[in-house]
């Protein structure tokens, strides 16, 4: 009885469950991955996509890269023994800056397809995330063409039959100016559908779209023109190098797109312009994150949300400094001496007299007196505050027979000739050759480094933001187009407003505007914010800045404001402190130029560095894929 | 106890067995050599800056051995017997490497079995002849004669001839002590150029330097260089 009580149970389980289909058994839907259509079915969830291909864009200087990759051309020495190779190596690797990141490509691909298929979202949110996806990549397609030349334009994912022949997946290089015909283009299709919203910076607006596309016609026409003077950089395919026939198109386009942003129609963007100390006010547009009308595109950070950076831990200056960590980046003396005079005339920071004596000044800071406010915005000078103290940059004594009392530690102590007691004879933010961390060049960063408290400690990091367009470039971009174009008047128009904000409020004449000044005026506003490399290359004067040769103090001090003067070695200025008790120059400042003891390269940029290499693998495997000139 | 020698046994077996088999190769070990040649005259070069590029086909993807000429024009590699096709990249070196119809670089094929030196023929833009360079109260010295190569549509002009000197036997534009740049538009006699530069002073003191001529050629990026010379002081 039991048993048969058993064997009905048995059977009416078997019968009742066991007779499920396998499908249904084992087709579950995974709990942690989403499918295309829950994926974009809820706007929040698509911008939370849209937030990773965000954080994807790559920087030619950016904070994720570190503060190396703001270093290097002449502009700073690299205060760091483990970076020194940038002051000791000759030449870039061909490789150098190279990108090529179709994954990334793929993925932004592939949100556009499954975007336009999404059937949930409103129209409103779908045509601004498909003019988001397609703002990212138009600009990383821009980043790979400044580094590249002409690359593969994949506007579609693309899938392989694994039938074992994919040649019908090897696309040929496009050319450089198709590259930048469809940059253009793509900002001229989204630019309606994108918020005309000043107070939106970190994701794609208007202004956003226009000055992506501004930049990349000014590139584009400058290619177009100054690429007739080096006509080996070219490929006969057109892959590298724009037509000369091109440049004033490329230019009227750059000029009509910075113009739309001019004009408001963009949003109100503006020059920052809230303190009343130049030079502050220039450091804050690179700090201030709240209504600030100058950033038109950043990449944002926040801090305690593991978005942070340590740009500030690296670059601050060391003394006196929370973990007492930074100091890496000293500007040299190269980009501090072309900071112009109020007068809008180019002059040597004056260390010696016209007969060659010393001048001795009271202050430190005098010796820097009546230049350009950008000086003091850009570069910590020796003497000059930080976050309200002093830095203590002085090289040593100097004694009246011209010999130097020094010491070889940060703020070192020593007897002086005459004296019992010791006393300290150099700063404890240097310089002191070949002391990492310490201002070598005997300057500092003040661009970027952020003075709030906690910024420049380790467990806390900054969260100042990554200008990736601003209003002032844009008034350039618009200046160089207009000036490339004739329009001289116009031209020295846009270049005034730049130049106002900075103090320069003498203007500039339609007739002072030369190709010189527009180098020169981008070279000193946009200093570290990685434009340096990018600029030289579309002018063809990389390889004469950068020509491999030493620079002596006469090359450094002469031709300041000419765009082909040579930069290939960061020099620096050191302050010494006079000890000469019978002298009435007693304890005043002296400064010599100097080069720093660890620059022994001097840089050169090869006509095959103006096109990053091609991986010989990407290569290889698409045949179609031509190398880059003289590689 | 016994589980564990069973255990080294049986891996003792298995290495000795199944290793140093297929998976090793003997290393290249064919040198192929020689150097940059003008109807038989050397043709120096920047150290690292000209370069070559050697392919080999046949197995799987295609990607060059590359490598560059030395100071004095001479490459070496260790190789596999087989054959290999060798060439120079477009736009590289102060000479012209052969082309073919369509304007690329031609590729030089070698059979490699066995050492073997090869000499590669090239067409350069000038040679440096004679050159004498001196060293004397402080100075040295340089005279050569210059000769033109390339006298057709393809020729360039001398943008420069430089003298250089430097502590180590790598000399050129970017190792030196001390160099003198004269404008070639001021070269008026190519059969007779003279140059000279200052000894600067040297730390540490050495009683010898190094010191060859080059010229710059209008639009081509790497220099020709005289033979390399040590002076003694």
């Amino acid at each position: 009885m039991k048993k048969l009580t058993i064997t009905i149970i048995t059977a009416v389980l078997l019968s009742g469950t066991g007779c499920k289909k396998d499908s249904d058994f084992l087709n579950v839907q995974p709990t942690s991955i989403l499918t295309n259509e829950q994926a974009f079915s809820d706007p929040a969830q698509v911008v939370s996509i849209l937030a990773d291909l965000y954080n994807r864009q790559l920087d030619f200087s950016g904070f994720d890269g570190g503060w190396v990759t703001f270093a290097d051309f002449g502009e700073s020495f690299p205060s760091d023994n483990g970076q020194t190779g940038i002051v000791q190596n000759n030449q870039w690797d061909f490789g150098t800056w190279n990108t090529w990141d179709y994954g990334y490509i793929r993925d932004l691909n592939l949100f556009l397809e499954r975007c336009t298929e999404a059937k949930a979202l409103s129209d409103g949110d779908k045509t601004r995330f498909l003019a988001e996806a397609r703002f990212l990549r138009a600009n990383y397609y821009f980043e790979m063409t400044k580094r590249m030349g002409g690359v593969p334009l994949i506007l579609k994912s693309l899938q392989y039959d694994f039938k074992g022949d994919p040649t019908y997946l090897q696309y040929a290089r496009a050319k450089e100016s198709e590259m930048y015909d469809f940059v253009i283009s793509e900002a001229e299709a989204i630019k309606g559908s994108l918020p005309a919203d000043v107070n939106e910076k970190s994701r794609a607006t208007k202004g956003a779209a226009l000055a992506m596309e501004a930049r990349a016609a000014l590139y584009a026409g400058s290619i177009a023109k100054h690429g007739a003077s080096t006509p080996q950089v070219t490929l006969p395919g057109g892959e590298v190098g724009v037509a000369a026939d091109l440049a004033t198109g490329y230019y009227t386009k750059a000029l009509n797109a910075a113009k739309e942003i001019i004009n408001g129609s963009a949003g109100a963007y503006a020059l920052y312009n809230k303190k009343p100390d130049l030079q502050d006010n220039f450091a804050n547009i690179f700090l201030d994150k709240g209504n600030n009308p100058e950033t038109i595109w950043v990449e944002d950070y926040k801090l305690k949300s593991g978005k942070v950076h340590n740009f500030t831990v690296s670059t601050q200056p060391r003394y006196g400094a929370e973990e007492e960590e930074g100091g890496r980046m000293n500007p040299s003396l190269n980009l501090v001496e072309s900071f112009e005079k109020l007068d809008n005339t180019y002059a040597p920071i004056p260390a010696t007299d016209a007969s060659g004596n010393p001048i001795y000044y009271n202050d430190q800071l005098d010796i820097f007196a009546g230049r350009d406010a950008r000086l003091g915005g850009t570069v910590i000078l020796p003497g000059s505050l930080f976050k309200g103290r002093k830095v203590d940059i002085w090289a040593g004594y100097q004694l009246a027979d011209g010999s130097i009392v020094t010491g070889d530690d940060r703020g070192a102590q020593k007897t002086l000739p005459g004296t019992s007691t010791p006393v300290q004879v150099v700063g404890f933010d240097g310089p002191i050759n070949a002391k990492e961390f310490t201002a070598q060049s005997g300057f500092y960063l003040r661009k970027y480094v952020d003075p709030t408290p906690g910024a420049g400690s380790r467990g806390t990091n900054s969260e100042v933001p990554l200008i990736r367009y601003r209003y002032a470039e844009v008034l350039l971009n618009a200046a160089e187009a207009a000036f490339e174009l004739g329009q001289t008047t116009d031209a020295a128009n846009y270049m005034n407003m730049v130049r106002a904000r900075a103090g320069l409020t003498i203007p500039l004449t339609a007739a002072d505007i030369t190709f010189d000044r527009i180098v020169h005026e981008r070279r000193v506003e946009l200093a570290f914010e990685g434009h340096i490399l990018f600029d030289m290359k579309r002018w063809r004067l990389a390889h004469v800045v950068w020509d491999g040769n030493k620079m002596t103090v006469t090359d450094l001090i002469s031709n300041i404001g000419q765009s082909t003067k040579r930069n290939t070695q960061p020099y620096g200025l050191w302050p010494y402190k006079l000890y000469d008790p019978s002298s009435p120059n007693n304890g005043k400042w002296t400064y010599k130029i100097v080069l720093p003891a660890l620059v022994t390269g001097a840089r050169r940029f090869r006509l095959g560095n103006y096109y990053s290499f091609i991986d010989d693998n990407t290569r290889a495997n698409n045949p179609k894929i031509v190398k880059q000139p003289n590689q | 106890m016994k589980i564990a020698c069973c255990y080294i046994a049986l891996l003792l077996v298995m290495v000795i067995g199944f290793s140093c088999k297929k998976d090793n190769y003997s290393a290249p070990g064919t040198t192929l050599s020689g150097r940059l040649v003008y109807k038989g005259d050397p043709v120096n070069v920047e150290y690292n800056q000209v370069p070559f590029e050697v392919y080999q086909y046949g197995f799987g993807k295609t990607g060059p051995i590359t490598g560059t000429f030395a100071q004095d024009g001479s490459y070496s590699l260790l190789l596999f017997n087989g054959e290999y096709h060798f060439t120079v990249p477009n736009g590289q070196g102060p000479f012209k490497w052969k082309q073919t119809a369509q304007g690329t670089p031609d590729t030089t094929t070698i059979t490699v079995s066995g050492n073997q030196s090869l000499d590669m023929e090239v067409t350069p833009y000038y040679m440096i002849r004679n050159a004498q360079v001196t060293a004397a109260s402080g100075k040295v010295s340089g005279s050569c004669k210059i000769e033109k190569i390339i006298t057709d549509a393809s020729a360039k002009d001398i943008e420069a001839v430089r003298l250089y000197i430097n502590k180590t036997q790598f000399v050129s534009g970017a190792d030196n002590i001390a160099v003198t740049s004269v404008d070639g538009s001021t070269v008026t006699d190519l059969n007779n150029v003279n140059i000279s530069v200052t000894i600067p002073a040297m730390v540490p003191s050495q009683n010898y330097v190094f010191a060859r001529i080059g010229i710059k050629i209008a639009g081509v990026e790497d220099m020709i260089f005289s033979p390399l010379v040590k002076l003694s002081l």
